[in-house]
């Protein structure tokens, strides 16, 4: 690390030169020189739709199951003036579509949002159902600004919602006014009616404690080969509403500064792509990927390690993962436990409770046409296991592969792990070289790795498995 | 806001126009308040801290309030409050020009939280001026801080017969709203004389701003920066005492008991009657920074 230290420092001067000679031949703009600016118009739909285009509402496509019907506005139904706007979510088998949404689009060249902090609006429901999402920023072209904010609760009277700015400086020139998608996840597959009013940006000023998070606001780690890239995920912005309640919004990486500490190794692009340029120099081959927003400092990040390795990988966010049948088996009636995929804070991970025994299948359970994997040619499986309650010297894990799984020439090996290798609450990587499962004398059709603790260890989190070689 | 700068240049003009009228020798007037308004002017510095000097809190002015109240007799600080006060830097330390009183999440002494307390009693007491502080609040559910007077005879004569004046306090949960009492007999606890400010366009949490009481023989005047929000009167209180059944027994329900010296308290509590406890969004440590208290005095 020092030595990089130093070489920037060798840089920094050099680029202070290029600097100064740069502004010195900086010029301003003439004055005959009109900068574009766009309109500021606050109001998005009142009693009628404010300066949006004709079609007004743009459904989501209805090859994708939206269903453009359910959209209108509504005269007896307003939380001020005459006129509200009525949407009628579908059923899940409306022939017409199983959901609703789409979104409201300047009807000019954008607007200048930057005077404002927050999207605002008026909501209430036939019945306390929960929409999916609402946001703005997507324009169905770029979708570069984009905001969300997911499961918005409806009340049955009107009530007020707040959906943050993360950065309005950046919305010089915004088209997207509005988005909105809703289905029937949270009434049990039965219809209702929601009415919408007033949706405005405003400048609250009561909107307070930014803070911005890439990667779920942790601190992750892994490996990727040079000249693939790995995307920045997990981003949200969270901010204090004026009630004390916290708002978080999903936010596009667009919002964000995202810095690379190793150039040598990563670089990153405004779309959070981080591409992986080569091995590091001088023995470092890992690069930190950092973002502020705003000019606050999020919480998270990403170290990237430079590798040269052939993978199949079967579960990781790095890595294309191969298809798999299931992160859990469910083998009754002996099997005991829950569990499975789950984000957890924009970070995939396997979350597994009341943990006896569970297996990964990846043969084509029932006909599913999922393949199993040939790592004939791989050297190392890398798993990593966080232990979310206490552990004891005495817990284990044991790991075992399955070659030709359900057929007669199944064979298999075991590798296991002590609660000693282990951590309470911590993540601990594993790289287990493949000649350590005795036993498993083929590997040209793994399709089944099975985790036995006994109950020794019942709460399991695994993250980043994979297969591997060094090239 | 438009409306109250209208006002104010009103009066600019109004005055301009009292000036001019002077000056031709029409009428003679003042455009400053005299003695006759309710008004009271106070002028005269007598006491300020600026918290420029580095480390612990001046010990000239201040010292602390220490544990959870049960050496004072009243466990909780009697509201049930969830914090064990500390005079450790961790909790109340002056640096970057101002005094910080940091509340933690942490196990101490039997509490789940710490923070500090800080008071002027037999340092700095005073009867009557401006009584003033720029504060920058903490925030989230269950943060409690507040800037407030006691008087100096609490020993003698118990609470809330001594009178306590609460020139701040706010509630984490509602960062855009202050809120300014007087407690006293008859009129205290949750029948205190009690108003909320609410800012409009800005939060408590993210800036300075400075809170404070003009107190006369007759009248308690509380403001949020430039703005006077509340005007307390020994009637206000008699009347307020008044309407409360359960002071039918007591014969000094809505006495005034604001004309002995009080001194100074600023803390943060945890948890509590009034906000009830952090919630897992509350966010710690936090921090309420104190850039100045100013004290002023008619003479």
């Amino acid at each position: 690390m020092k030595k990089f230290n130093l070489k920037y420092h060798i840089v920094f001067p050099l680029l202070g030169a290029i600097c100064i000679v740069m502004v010195g031949c900086e010029r301003g703009f003439s004055d005959d020189v009109d900068l574009a600016t766009f309109p500021n118009t606050p109001d998005i739909f009142t009693d009628a739709p404010v300066g949006l285009t004709d079609e007004f509402f743009e459904s989501f496509d209805p090859a994708v199951g939206a269903n453009p019907n359910g959209f209108g506005t509504d005269d007896n139904e307003a939380f001020e003036g005459t006129t509200s706007i009525r949407i009628d979510v579908p059923t899940p088998t409306d022939p017409d579509g199983g959901f609703i949404g789409g979104i409201f689009r300047d009807r000019g060249e954008g607007r200048d949002l930057t005077g404002y902090d927050a999207l605002t609006f008026y909501a209430k429901g036939s019945t306390t159902a929960t929409i999916g999402t609402i946001g703005f920023g997507s324009d169905f072209e770029r979708d570069r600004y984009a905001v969300s904010v997911n499961d918005i609760e409806l009340s049955t009277d009107w009530r007020k919602y707040i959906i943050p700015i993360p950065d309005p400086s950046k919305l010089v020139q915004e088209k997207g006014m509005f988005l909105f998608s809703a289905g029937t996840e949270s009434t049990n597959g039965a219809g209702y009616t929601f009415w919408i009013d007033e949706i405005r940006f405003e400048n609250l000023g009561t909107l307070g404690q930014p803070r911005p998070k890439i990667m779920g606001g942790q601190d992750q780690m892994g490996q990727a080969n040079v000249d693939t890239s790995v995307p920045i995920i997990g981003l949200t912005y969270t901010a204090n509403g004026p009630n004390g309640s916290d708002i978080t919004v999903n936010a596009t990486p667009s919002y964000y500064d995202f810095e690379t500490s190793n150039p040598f190794v990563a670089s990153v692009d405004e779309f959070g792509l981080v591409t992986v340029d080569g091995p590091g120099e001088g023995g470092n081959n890992t690069a930190t990927i950092t973002a502020t927003l705003g000019g606050v400092p999020a919480e998270g990040s990403l170290t990237i390690e430079a590798v040269n390795i052939e993978v199949i990988s079967i579960f990781s966010d790095v890595f294309a993962n191969v298809p798999v049948d299931n992160y859990n088996g469910f083998y009754e009636p002996f099997q005991t436990t829950l569990g499975g995929a789950v984000n957890e804070n924009g970070n995939n991970i396997i979350d597994y409770t009341m943990l006896n025994f569970v297996a990964i299948e990846y043969y084509g359970r029932d006909n599913s046409g999922v393949q199993p994997v040939d790592i004939t040619d791989l050297t190392h499986l890398h798993i990593e296991f966080r232990v979310n309650e206490t552990v004891d010297a005495s817990d284990f894990i044991n790991i075992s592969l399955h070659n030709n799984f359900t057929q007669p020439s199944e064979v298999s090996g075991v590798f296991s792990i002590s609660g000693a290798e282990l951590l309470s609450n911590e993540w601990v990587e594993f790289d287990i070289p493949l000649s350590s499962f005795a036993g498993l004398t083929a590997r040209d059709a793994v399709g089944m790795m099975l985790f036995v603790t006994d109950g020794t260890i019942a709460n399991l989190s695994i993250d980043n498995i994979y297969y591997y070689a060094e090239n | 806001m438009n409306l109250k700068n209208k006002i104010k240049s009103n009066a600019i003009q109004l005055c301009a126009t009292l000036v001019a009228m002077i000056t031709v020798g029409v009428v003679v007037i003042s455009c400053n308040p005299d003695d006759t308004q309710i008004v009271a002017n106070f002028n005269t510095i007598t006491m300020q801290d600026e918290f420029d000097i580095d480390g612990a809190p001046n010990s000239s002015l201040w010292t602390f309030e220490i544990g959870d109240g049960t050496a004072q007799g009243i466990p909780g600080w009697g509201n049930n409050e969830l914090q064990y006060y500390t005079d450790r830097p961790e909790n109340a330390v002056v640096e970057d020009g101002m005094l910080k009183i940091v509340a933690r999440q942490e196990a101490f002494e039997g509490s789940g939280y710490t923070s500090a307390r800080i008071i002027s009693q037999n340092l700095f007491e005073q009867q009557y001026g401006r009584f003033e502080a720029r504060i920058k609040l903490p925030w989230g559910q269950g943060l409690w801080p507040a800037f407030w007077l006691l008087g100096n005879d609490c020993a003698e004569n118990p609470w809330p017969n001594c009178g306590e004046i609460d020139v701040m306090e706010y509630l984490g949960d509602e960062p855009t709203v202050i809120f300014g009492s007087v407690h006293g007999p008859g009129y205290n606890a949750g029948d205190s004389v009690s108003k909320k400010y609410e800012l409009q366009n800005a939060r408590f949490d993210d800036e300075f701003h400075i809170f404070g009481v003009e107190w006369s023989p007759n009248r308690i005047n509380f403001y949020v920066d430039d703005e006077l929000y509340q005007s307390i009167t020994p009637e206000t209180i008699a009347d307020e005492a008044a309407e409360s059944i359960d002071n039918s027994l007591l014969d000094n329900a809505g006495d005034w008991v604001f004309n002995r010296p009080f001194f100074i308290i600023m803390n943060v509590a945890v948890g509590g009657n009034l906000p009830g406890p952090p919630n897992a969004d509350t966010v710690f440590p936090q921090t309420m920074y104190v850039d100045y208290v100013r004290v002023y005095s008619a003479d």
